[in-house]
């Protein structure tokens, strides 16, 4: 399906926005999709990592909506593996900071059951804090 | 690509070399037979590992939106604490800080990083730290493998009095200690640090390309059954090997592999339960330390009967 993208400021915008953030030039990447080939959580996204690339480089903030970039972990698989050394995992984390920065959090702290708080480390619950609550 | 040193370890005149510990959160609680362990271990390889006075929370995960500097102060504070260390004599010209924790290695080294490589970034921490002296740069953050690597494995072997012979246990690495490529102390596709130090043990170590493959981490949190599924894959391969156990150095890697096989298992009924050991409780059996180092009563997958079978404990 061929849909028409008309790009205006606010998508420039919304571009510099997230690299000023990660710190990186996400207009580099040429969707080669080395990323989505070797992300361990790709099959449970609703995009992969090389479409929210691809979607922020056009400015559409639509890309904020998608579940993928929550389930991102962090484990740096495709920032060791990006031939155009682009580090991914920092645009997802500039995506996730854009919301939670509206002090809108993806997790309820009050909805995990009590005997999983009771086994859970405390690694879990710290960086779940950090990278889900604003 | 590993960032090993090679000074020879300072030791006192009573054989042992002190260095600054940085513990954590999690090893004081669900990874104290971590710590234990550990502890003993380097003891018996005449290390001390001293606890820094007064350390606190290293933040867990790294910052890494490019603007957020306030996350790495909490980091920054546990070197200072390396620099008092040094300044108060607990230990003599010594900025190794050696973590056990995965996360916390990975957490305080970029901050370290950041800090080495942007005066800017250094200047404005230190004052907002302004109750602290400042932060000269110059601790270097190791993990605990790499100051085994350090001491050579041949040592250690020597040490072994009770080889873990014929048991077969597949290294699992994860994330935090092999990326990002600056981070991490080994090949981040195909790392050998923990084989290796197996192999001294008389261990059996099995390869399986899961080594270095994402246990989900704190995606465990939210969605345990997507956790639950990446340890399967994870855990079902090592055993396709032939491994009957797997070591790790990450607690939060412990949790997901071990006490999530509860997940693992009622979404995969044929499945069979494998245990998950600290590499360090290991080496705690192979040393003969005492049975009051190894902490089996934190494991959720009870290693005892396999190690019972393979006459490595005693009945």
């Amino acid at each position: 399906m061929i849909k028409k993208v008309e790009i205006t400021s606010e998508n420039d915008k919304f571009l510099n926005k997230v690299n000023e953030l990660s710190g990186e030039v996400v207009t580099l990447c040429d969707q080669c999709g080395t990323c989505s080939g070797g992300c361990p959580l790709v099959t449970e996204m609703d995009i992969t990592p090389s479409q929210w690339m691809r979607l922020v480089q056009l400015g559409l903030k639509e890309v904020l909506d998608f579940k993928a970039i929550w389930l991102c972990a962090s484990c740096f698989t495709c920032t060791v593996r990006c031939p155009r050394k682009i580090d991914v995992s920092k645009v997802a984390e500039a995506l996730r900071q854009i919301i939670l920065r509206k002090a809108i959090d993806y997790i309820d702290l009050k909805a995990i059951p009590k005997d999983e708080l009771a086994c859970l480390p405390q690694i879990a619950l710290v960086s779940a804090c950090r990278k889900f609550t604003g | 690509m590993t960032t090993t040193k090679t000074e020879t370890t300072k030791t006192t005149p009573t054989g042992i070399a002190k260095i600054p510990y940085y513990p954590g959160c999690t090893l004081k609680t669900t990874a104290k037979n971590f710590e234990n362990s550990a502890i003993a271990t380097a003891r018996a390889l005449g290390i001390e590992l001293l606890e820094i006075p007064r350390w606190n929370c290293c933040g867990t995960v790294f910052s890494l939106a490019d603007d957020d500097l306030i996350h790495h102060v909490a980091s920054v504070r546990n070197f200072v604490r390396v620099q008092e260390m040094n300044d108060y004599g607990l230990v003599k010209n010594e900025n190794r800080l050696v973590t056990l924790c995965a996360m916390c290695f990975n957490t305080l080294k970029s901050t370290n990083l950041r800090m080495k490589n942007n005066a800017e970034d250094l200047s404005k921490i230190n004052d907002l730290m302004y109750r602290e002296e400042d932060y000269q740069g110059k601790v270097e953050v190791l993990h605990f493998l790499e100051l085994l690597k350090s001491l050579g494995f041949e040592k250690i072997r020597d040490r072994v009095k009770k080889p873990l012979k014929g048991l077969k246990i597949a290294p699992y690495y994860g994330c935090m200690i092999l990326r990002p490529q600056e981070i991490g102390i080994d090949d981040p596709e195909d790392p050998t640090i923990q084989k290796d130090l197996l192999e001294s043990l008389g261990a059996d170590p099995i390869d399986t390309p899961y080594k270095r493959v994402c246990c989900g981490s704190y995606q465990t949190v939210k969605e345990k059954n997507i956790v639950a599924e990446l340890a399967y894959d994870i855990l079902s391969h090592a055993q396709k090997e032939g491994a009957e156990a797997l070591a790790t150095v990450c607690p939060l890697c412990a949790f997901n592999l071990d006490n999530r096989q509860k997940e693992v298992k009622a979404a995969h009924p044929d499945f069979e339960e494998i245990p998950i050991f600290y590499v360090t409780q290991l080496m705690a059996i192979a040393f003969g330390l005492g049975n009051e180092f190894y902490g089996f009563d934190q494991n959720y997958i009870d290693p005892r009967p396999l190690l019972k079978k393979k006459a490595l404990i005693e009945q």
